[in-house]
């Protein structure tokens, strides 16, 4: 029996971002019958290849081959017409409108609302999922949501599904349900492509693995002979520090964890039986409580839409609560998960960005020579690599900005006359490493820890559990508005995070 | 009474014909999320095309010309705002800016200063059989230019096409989530030139209708913010076909009670009537928006 | 160093612009078919020309343009789109006129009081808009547009109604008295003070705009919104309210002004859609009120000059209209471009797309 041609091959796709070389002859083949992990750092080239496959950037040399036919695929259509579906990480769905017109769009001719509920029914036992066709896809959870994504890729009869970093958003026990949905959907004669940079999930579905390390393919093999050991140094390359989703399932007590502080020492944030409500006025947080205390990282857990955000806000002072009591200092440093958005101004300056802290109760003149000069030293303290002061932050890197955001918020250089902190400093983080590579995550957290060591109250929340373990000397869990602490436990956090007892 | 009522619902269709044409065109163009500020240009430019294409070619050339109007303004628009990037906002008022000159400056070179005024051929009106005998509203309704009957069936048929058709479903899915619509396979920013075209188009004609079915010439600035009435009529009309429609007729009923007031020989100063329609859009605004929702995208840089 | 750099980059800028715009004036003349050198000649003298033309016709202009424009500059900067600098005008010269008229006595203390009068009611007729917005959410872009038209047909209702003339023959309102007049600067024609207050208000605007702790935060409301309520726990409300107000404020006083220094009395056509040409002279200047006093200038010369085209070469002065809508186009353009390169270089940013 001759050997079938691969589901999918990428051969030898190279592409430049301006000098930037994003992928560098990288070849991927995909398998019909398997699920193929695709491994990287942040960073590795592992989402740009695969929007080369579905055609959301355009690859300056190499082939697209399916079923082993060169296929030309310059735009999502061509890719969906050929066969491909893709459950983007930020997924693509339109939250005003319901789930039968987002698996139907795309389509052309006449829509006929009884056509599209069949169309999602069909979907719905064909897969297992259970869809609401006339649901609203804002009303969905995140899980419900990726679920919908899924089954707008396969409503275009998608034989090559591919899924970016699909656990990130879950909790673990969703996450286990949805990659044993994927092998089922392999065995069943398709292909899945699993974009990850987690091993453990990789090693436990895949049949094959795909390194990729600087836009190269850097390793290429069955899921069976490799061990986490060889594909984590694959993924950083020699001499790269140590990181700790790379790592086994970190041990509870981590040498850099600090032993329990003292129940005594001064809580320096604290939200007593806090509610806040949205914009719509529905409640996400009722009756929450958390203490933070001088000297300890407290991690949060939680899934999506839990709480969390408004929780991290309430504590940081930059959202007002409806019940309940928050205590902080004047300042808390708080560093937010959408940089872009809530943390700079990327067509500024530096220094113009540097002066954003405490901006909202400043009087009078602005002296930007001293501005000048802290923001100097911010640089210089915190390892900032930007040629002057004066350099506007777009052209930053991701982890200079982020670098540079955290040195804004954790430093006093800035602060002056009545806003000067006491000693009383708290630090409220949301995802303090999402798209930073190796290097740049390892000198995040090592700060944040200096930061506790120093004294200070750090409020962390990460998606990634595993981040949360391996900062946090205490936990707390988010699920449903309300708050409450648990051992650091991987098992325990992932059953808390789904609201089971 | 009724004997004022026929001849105020005629002059309520009359001025909402072109509003409603106008405010259609920018419904299809809000609802990809782009603004187009330079709506009152597209009028304009509609207005001055009619002119120019009827002196040529009659009614028919004079409709062909709005329209060409229209699109002029609207490609510029297209070109610097999803071609070149720029802001939406500026660009149409620049392009206003620019229309007002630009009839302006045509209109004193081709014809002159004199204000002399210049006849157009005018499309009278045409009776729809049967319709146009319903007592009262038929000659109202159904006793007008051809083009108000355009826009009669533009509503349903725009209505039709955005909720049962899977381009209708696309241009919506634009407005919300641009990125969403373009990973199912959408070309979003063809999709968006498309409607700004024919948003430019429906601007013009609604020039057009002012020249050709209502003053039978050409006045320097003679579309007077009926475009930018037209970009508020949108936003009480919710971005739907029919509430857009509804506006419009709206705002007409408001300009037509000016001649029914004067008819019944009540004296309130002019101003008032013109200051009107502004007046009645804030206000409507400030009550509409909190139960509106505009596009997620909307005016939101690309 | 870096201060006289800033100053002579200033001055480039101000050349091109000045050759941009003679150079679409020349080519948009020689399309439409006029006699090319005959209206730049008319042009020239009828803008600067002559020492009577320099100061009675262009810098006379160059105030409510130079006023008008800083308030562009001011709202833009915030993120504040006030397309309505020309109603916020016409209330600022309602108001002032209203003052001179019913106030006894005259003097300093009179016109402060008129002029004061009408920044505020510039400043109320923005402020309108602003609580329309943070209200209702109405976008300013068209409630400004609207209260533009509400404010012209409110003079044209005063000038044939309240505030008419006592022959009731022509529709203006009676003069101001002469003692309320802005003073003359001597031996400049028909050039007043007013000149030195806009020239002051807006080097001051300025200055704030860069060095003061309300200045920044209205940048940065207008960079990013979120960010400045997240990282700098700015009130963005307030800052939004600050702009609208200090925008409308200045198109007030452009209007005070320019009924107090040039025409003594309300028309219903007190400006020329100075508020409108604000736009381009805003934009020209990069939203820097230091740089809007040169193309306040620049626009000043151009409105002064095409009236002597149209006068002595026939051409029509609505082509000024074009010009400025050409000029704000291809600002519009070079800063999309601009933006564009700025994203090329930073392509270190794109992998990232693997992350966030």
């Amino acid at each position: 029996m001759s050997v079938a041609p691969p589901a999918l091959a990428l051969e030898h796709i190279s592409r430049n971002f301006g000098p930037v070389a994003a992928l560098r002859d990288a070849s991927l083949h995909v398998e019909a019958g398997h699920v193929h992990a695709l491994l990287g750092e942040n960073g590795a080239g592992k989402t740009t290849l695969m929007h080369v496959a579905f055609g959301m950037v355009s690859a300056d040399r190499g082939v697209v081959r399916m079923n082993g036919a060169p296929v030309t695929i310059n735009a999502p259509s061509d890719a969906i017409a050929a066969g491909i579906g893709m459950v983007h990480q930020h997924f693509t769905l339109v939250p005003a409108m319901t789930v039968a017109e987002n698996i139907a769009l795309g389509g052309r001719g006449l829509l006929r609302h009884g056509a599209m509920v069949e169309a999602v029914r069909d979907i719905a036992a064909a897969t297992g999922f259970a869809l609401d066709p006339d649901a609203l896809v804002e009303t969905l959870s995140v899980g419900a949501q990726q679920r919908v994504e899924i089954a707008k890729a396969l409503a275009r009869r998608a034989r090559v599904l591919i899924l970016d970093e699909p656990t990130a958003v879950l909790a673990p026990a969703e996450a286990e349900e949805l990659l044993r949905w994927a092998r089922r959907f392999a065995d069943a004669g398709n292909a899945v492509v699993l974009i990850t940079h987690k091993l453990h999930e990789a090693l436990g579905v895949a049949d094959r693995v795909t390194v990729l390390r600087q836009g190269q393919v850097v390793h290429t093999g069955a899921a069976a002979e490799a061990s986490v050991q060889t594909l984590a140094g694959a993924m950083l390359g020699a001499d790269a520090p140590a990181r700790h989703e790379t790592l086994p399932p970190p041990t509870r007590a981590g040498n850099h964890r600090r032993a329990t502080v003292a129940s005594d020492a001064t809580a320096i944030l604290a939200a007593h039986h806090v509610t806040v409500h949205d914009e719509r006025g529905r409640a996400r947080l009722r009756d929450a409580s958390l203490v933070v205390r001088a000297g300890e990282i407290v991690g949060l857990a939680g899934v999506e839409g839990g709480g969390q955000w408004e929780l991290l806000r309430a504590l940081a002072g930059r959202i007002d609560v409806r019940a309940g009591r928050i205590e902080r200092p004047t300042q808390v440093g708080f560093v937010p998960e959408d940089r872009h958005r809530d943390a700079v101004l990327l067509d500024r300056s530096l220094t113009d960005n540097a002066a954003l802290r405490g901006a909202g109760g400043r009087r009078g003149r602005i002296s930007w020579r001293t501005l000048r000069t802290g923001t100097r030293s911010l640089m210089d303290e915190f390892d900032v690599r930007a040629p002057s002061t004066e350099t506007v932050m777009r052209t930053l890197s991701g982890g200079n900005q982020q670098k540079f955001v955290l040195a804004r918020e954790m430093t006093t250089l800035l602060l002056r006359g009545r806003d000067a902190p006491s000693d009383a400093r708290a630090i409220v983080i949301e995802n303090p490493t999402r798209g930073l590579d190796v290097r740049a995550t390892a000198e995040v957290h090592a700060r944040l820890r200096a930061a506790r060591d120093d004294g200070a109250a750090v409020l962390v929340y990460s998606s990634d559990l595993d981040e949360v373990l391996a900062l946090a000397d205490r936990v707390a869990v988010v699920h449903a508005g309300t708050v409450r602490d648990v051992p650091a436990d991987r098992d325990v956090i992932g059953r808390a995070m789904l609201g089971a007892a | 009474m009724t004997d004022a009522l026929t001849p105020f619902l005629a002059a309520t269709i009359r001025t909402a014909t072109p509003l409603a044409l106008a405010a259609l065109g920018e419904m299809l163009v809000e609802r990809t999320g782009i603004i187009n500020i330079g709506l009152e240009g597209a009028v304009l430019a509609g207005a001055f095309g009619a002119l120019a294409g009827a002196t040529a070619g009659g009614v028919a050339g004079g409709y062909a010309g709005a329209v060409a109007g229209g699109l002029l303004v609207g490609a510029i628009f297209a070109f610097c705002v999803l071609v070149l990037r720029g802001d939406q906002i500026i660009t149409g008022m620049a392009l206003t800016l620019f229309a007002v000159g630009a009839t302006g400056t045509l209109y004193r070179a081709l014809y002159g200063t004199s204000g002399a005024s210049l006849q157009a051929p005018t499309s009278g009106p045409w009776a729809v059989p049967i319709l146009a005998t319903i007592p009262i509203i038929g000659d109202a309704l159904f006793n007008q230019p051809v083009i108000t009957y355009v826009a009669y069936l533009l509503v349903p048929a725009l209505a039709w096409w955005m909720a049962r058709t899977h381009a209708g479903l696309a241009l919506r899915a634009i407005g919300e989530r641009p990125d969403a619509a373009a990973a199912a396979g959408i070309a979003v920013t063809r999709v968006r030139t498309v409607a700004v075209l024919i948003g430019g188009a429906l601007g013009g004609l609604a020039g057009g209708t002012l020249v050709l079915a209502q003053a039978g010439t050409f006045v320097e600035n003679m579309s007077a913010g009926r475009g930018f009435i037209a970009l508020a009529i949108v936003v009480l009309g919710r971005w739907q076909p029919f509430g857009v429609a509804l506006g419009a007729v709206v705002f007409g009923a408001a300009s037509a009670l000016q001649f029914a007031f004067q008819a019944m020989g009540w004296n309130a100063p002019y101003q008032i009537f013109l200051a009107a329609p502004y007046l009645l859009t804030l206000a409507a605004l400030a009550g509409a928006m909190g139960r509106a929702r505009a596009p997620a995208a909307l005016g939101r840089p690309l | 160093m870096r201060a006289s750099r800033r100053t002579a980059w200033t001055l480039l800028l101000g050349l091109v612009s000045l050759i941009a715009i003679v150079g679409t004036t020349a080519l948009l003349l020689l399309i439409a078919g006029y006699d090319v050198p005959r209206a730049l000649g008319a042009l020239w003298t009828g803008s600067v020309g002559s020492w009577y033309a320099l100061t009675s016709a262009t810098l006379v202009r160059a105030i409510p343009l130079m006023l008008t424009g800083c308030a562009i500059a001011v709202a833009f900067r915030a993120g504040v789109w006030n397309i309505g600098a020309e109603g916020q005008l016409l209330a600022g010269g309602t108001g002032a006129t209203a003052v001179a008229l019913l106030v006894p006595g005259a003097g300093p203390l009179a016109i402060m009081l008129a002029l004061a009068t009408g920044a505020a009611a510039g400043a109320g007729w923005a402020g309108l808009a602003a609580v329309l917005r943070a209200r209702f959410g109405v976008l300013e872009v068209i409630s400004t547009i609207m209260l533009n038209f509400v404010a012209l047909y409110a003079v044209s209702f005063l000038v044939r109604g309240p505030l008419q003339e006592p022959t009731h023959a022509y529709p203006q309102s009676s003069s101001i008295a002469d003692a309320v007049h802005l003073a003359r600067i001597p031996g400049a024609g028909r050039l007043h003070v007013g000149i030195v207050v806009a020239v002051v208000l807006v080097l001051a605007a300025g200055w704030a705009m860069r060095h003061t702790a309300a200045g920044y935060r209205l940048m940065a409301v207008g960079e990013s919104p979120t960010a400045a309520a997240s990282a700098g726990m700015i009130d963005v409300r307030r800052v939004t309210m600050l702009a609208f107000i200090t925008s409308g404020a200045l198109a007030g006083l452009a209007g005070a002004i320019e009924v107090l220094g040039v025409t003594f009395a309300l028309y219903e056509d007190l400006s020329p859609g100075y508020g409108y040409t604000a736009i381009a002279v805003a934009l020209l200047a990069g939203l820097d009120p230091w740089r809007v006093i040169g193309t306040s200038l620049l626009f000043a010369g151009l409105e002064a000059g095409a009236g002597a085209m149209q006068r002595d070469a026939g051409v029509p002065s609505t082509l000024v209209s074009v010009i400025e809508a050409l000029l704000i186009l291809a600002v519009v353009a070079a800063q999309a471009l601009r933006a564009r390169r700025v994203g090329v270089t930073v392509v270190d940013e794109r992998p990232r797309e693997d992350a966030a």
